[in-house]
Parts: structure tokens; C-alpha cells; sequence
């Protein structure tokens, strides 16, 4: 019996000494898609029009003891973008807006991991959208982490940020004027560790 | 006085005969005309207009309407030929191959503008509403960015189709002007029966010369 619950301790001890030691390394799930990029834009000032990417990659280091550690890399295919309306989607991805063909991939970049406590943190880092890199800040929170039913490890965020139209020299951004500056931007990130 | 009345000219019937076009064939003929290169300025005129404008929502609205009525007459128009006979060619055995090959070209133009127009607005499941009238529903999510593709065809084919309409015109004014020939009357359902009897023979003997043509 001792015997037993001393095993089971060494055992609980060594599991909990990996997790503090190591950084963990996730691959975003794009594969089994657990991983939403989701916008929302004041259409005239009268309602919200939501749209999403969908083509992204990504992976993120978390280190639960370290946070100095955690990094996040992330690239987004901007002809990806999906509003639910085919003609506006067009509209968006030329040469007006996002300029798709010329600049096909947005990324994010990690510089900085800050906890705030329970499980929230604010996560810096450049994001390059249009050939502008911009440094955002993104509103972090950890949403649950374990074992997956299939043999897995898994970890689970919600980031929130907003940005700004005008910074990515769309060429029509200020045709939308004021009303439709700001872009609220909400993710659901879910990785796989590797 | 009408000028289908003037003397020498008979009064042109419904249907296509040997010598000329029905009047339906220069109806379809004209109203297309007439539907194709609004459609094309439509077109050029709606890409460019800011979201503010007050046509932003109007103008490709028309152009979705009017393509699909341009798309309704051109079926009309290739039943009706098969029901038809065709007036004889006049001209050179090049010129009536030529003429043949025009008349397929601006079909398969025309088809695959249709299709590609069709393609772009239903690409996310959206039907084409055709003046609030009635709906054409969306069939076909087959590809990847699929309003983006059909888009540069449909871009790419338009100005291929109107730079053709030009060549046509021109032809036509040149058999018009020049050759002092029947092919634009013959359109206008204004030809001269006797004229084209002249020209119909004159392509006989081409013929009769030139059996391979």
C-alpha cells in the first residue's frame, strides 16, 4: 500500500516537474480547425458585419513558470477572408482594401508575454498587414488546457485587440470614414502540443 | 413612309429565309447590341464607384439584371437559330468561313461571360435577384476564391468580347461602305432583294469554283 502511493507520488512529482521545467511547444489547430480569426466593423455606424480568415497557421511556446518564455508566430492568408458575401469578399481583397494578389500574407510576431493573473495576459508583438508592420497588443486569456480524449495535450486561448483601418494605407479606407475605424479582432486559438 | 414599304424592298417576315433575317433574328440581333455594350459601360463605370455613392447598390444591380436578361435572349436566339434556316453568306469563301467562326467565337464569348458573371455574385450561395422579379438561385460553389477567378475571366472576356463588337462594326461598315454590299441592310432588315440575288449568285460561282470553301 505504501508502496503504492509512494510510486503514485514520484510518478505525480515527475509529471508536475515536466511541466514546470520544460517549455511547451503547440502547433495551432488548423488541422482538426479549433482556431477562429473573426473581425467585426461598424457597417455605416448602424450594425456590426462580421467576417473571418480563414487559412492561418501558427504555433506558440507557453511556459507556465517562465512566461518571458512564450512566444507566439502566426500567418494569415489574407484571400482568405470570408464576410458571407462573395461580391463583398472580391471588393475587400483587391487592390482597394486588402490588396490580396500583392500582399497574400499577414503575420504576427510575438516581443512580449506579460501575466496579469488568472490565467489573463497581454500579448506584444508586430503584426504586418498590407507591408505595414504595426505593434499590437492583444488581450489574452487562457481558456483551459489538458488532455485531449485522442491521446493529446492541448491549450486553449481567447485574444481580443482592435486595429485600426487607417494604418495599413488601404486605399479606401477613409472613403469609410470615422464610423468604420476601428476593427475589433477576435480569436480563438487552440494548440497541439507537439 | 416606312422604308420596309419603299419599292423593291419586300416586307420582312418572322422568320429567317434563305436571303435574309426574320424580323425576330434582327431583334434579338439589335436588342443584344444594345444590351452588350450597356452592360460593358455598366460594368467599367460600377467597379469604380465608392461605397457612398449613391449607385453603389443600384448599378450592379442593373448589371446583374440586364446580364441575366442578355443571358435569357442569347438562349432564345440559339433555339431560334436551330429552328431557322440561316441566310446564305455572301462574300469570299475566306470571308464566309471567317463569318462563320466570328458568329461561334461571340457565342462562346458571350456563354462563358454569362457563366463567369454567374459565377461571381453566387460564389457564397447568393442567388442573382433579376429586378426583384424573380431569383436565380446559386448552384455552384466549386472552388476556392471563386468570386476572385471568375472575376479576372469575366474582366479578361468582356474586353475581349467588346474589342470584338468594334471588329464587327467595322466590318460591317467597311461591307456597307466599301463593298457596297448588302450584309448591314441585310441586318437592318432593309435590303434590296434583287441586290442580294446578285450577291448570292456571285458567292454561288465562288463556290462552284472553289468547292473546298
Amino acid at each position: 500500500m505504501t508502496k503504492k502511493i509512494l510510486l503514485a507520488l514520484t510518478f505525480m512529482l515527475g509529471l508536475a516537474s515536466f511541466n514546470t521545467q520544460a517549455t511547451e511547444h503547440y502547433t495551432i489547430d488548423t488541422k482538426g480547425m479549433h482556431a477562429f480569426v473573426t473581425f467585426k466593423i461598424k457597417h455605416l455606424g448602424f450594425s456590426w458585419l462580421e467576417g473571418r480568415f480563414n487559412h492561418f497557421s501558427g504555433e506558440f511556446d507557453f511556459d507556465e513558470t517562465h512566461p518571458a518564455n512564450n512566444k507566439v508566430t502566426f500567418e494569415l492568408e489574407v484571400n482568405s477572408l470570408d464576410s458571407n458575401h462573395a461580391e463583398r469578399d472580391k471588393h475587400l481583397r483587391s487592390e482597394r482594401f486588402f490588396d490580396a494578389k500583392k500582399f497574400p500574407i499577414a503575420t504576427f510576431v510575438s516581443t512580449q508575454w506579460v501575466n496579469s493573473g488568472q490565467g489573463k495576459a497581454t500579448l506584444k508583438g508586430k503584426f504586418t498587414l498590407r507591408g505595414v508592420t504595426k505593434n499590437i497588443s492583444i488581450d489574452v486569456s487562457q481558456i483551459g488546457a489538458g488532455k485531449d480524449p485522442w491521446g493529446g495535450f492541448r491549450r486553449g486561448f481567447e485574444g481580443t485587440t482592435t486595429l485600426h483601418l487607417s494604418d495599413y494605407n488601404m486605399k479606401e479606407a477613409n472613403i469609410l470614414g470615422p464610423v468604420a475605424e476601428d476593427v475589433q479582432i477576435w480569436l480563438s486559438i487552440e494548440g497541439v502540443r507537439k | 413612309m416606312s422604308l420596309l414599304t419603299q419599292t423593291g424592298v419586300n416586307r420582312v417576315q418572322l422568320r429567317n429565309n434563305s436571303h435574309r433575317y426574320g424580323l425576330l433574328a434582327i431583334f434579338l440581333h439589335w436588342s443584344m447590341t444594345i444590351l452588350i455594350i450597356a452592360l460593358f459601360f455598366l460594368g467599367e463605370y460600377m467597379v469604380d464607384l465608392d461605397y457612398y455613392d449613391s449607385w453603389y447598390q443600384a448599378a450592379p444591380d442593373l448589371h446583374r439584371s440586364f446580364g441575366v436578361i442578355a443571358a435569357i435572349l442569347l438562349i432564345l436566339r440559339l433555339l431560334w437559330r436551330l429552328g431557322n434556316v440561316q441566310p446564305a453568306i455572301i462574300g469570299k469563301p475566306w470571308e464566309q468561313q471567317a463569318a462563320r467562326w466570328v458568329h461561334r467565337l461571340f457565342y462562346a464569348l458571350i456563354i462563358a461571360i454569362v457563366i463567369s458573371g454567374y459565377f461571381i455574385t453566387t460564389a457564397d450561395g447568393q442567388g442573382i435577384s433579376v429586378f426583384n422579379w424573380f431569383e436565380i438561385p446559386a448552384s455552384f460553389q466549386g472552388f476556392e476564391n471563386q468570386e476572385d477567378i471568375a472575376g479576372e475571366f469575366h474582366e479578361w472576356l468582356t474586353h475581349i468580347l467588346i474589342l470584338l463588337v468594334g471588329l464587327h462594326t467595322l466590318a460591317a461598315l467597311k461591307h456597307h461602305f466599301f463593298n457596297h454590299d448588302t450584309t448591314l441592310s441585310h441586318m437592318l432588315g432593309l435590303s434590296n432583294p434583287e441586290q442580294m440575288e446578285q450577291e448570292i449568285n456571285q458567292t454561288t460561282t465562288y463556290n462552284h469554283h472553289n468547292p473546298k470553301g
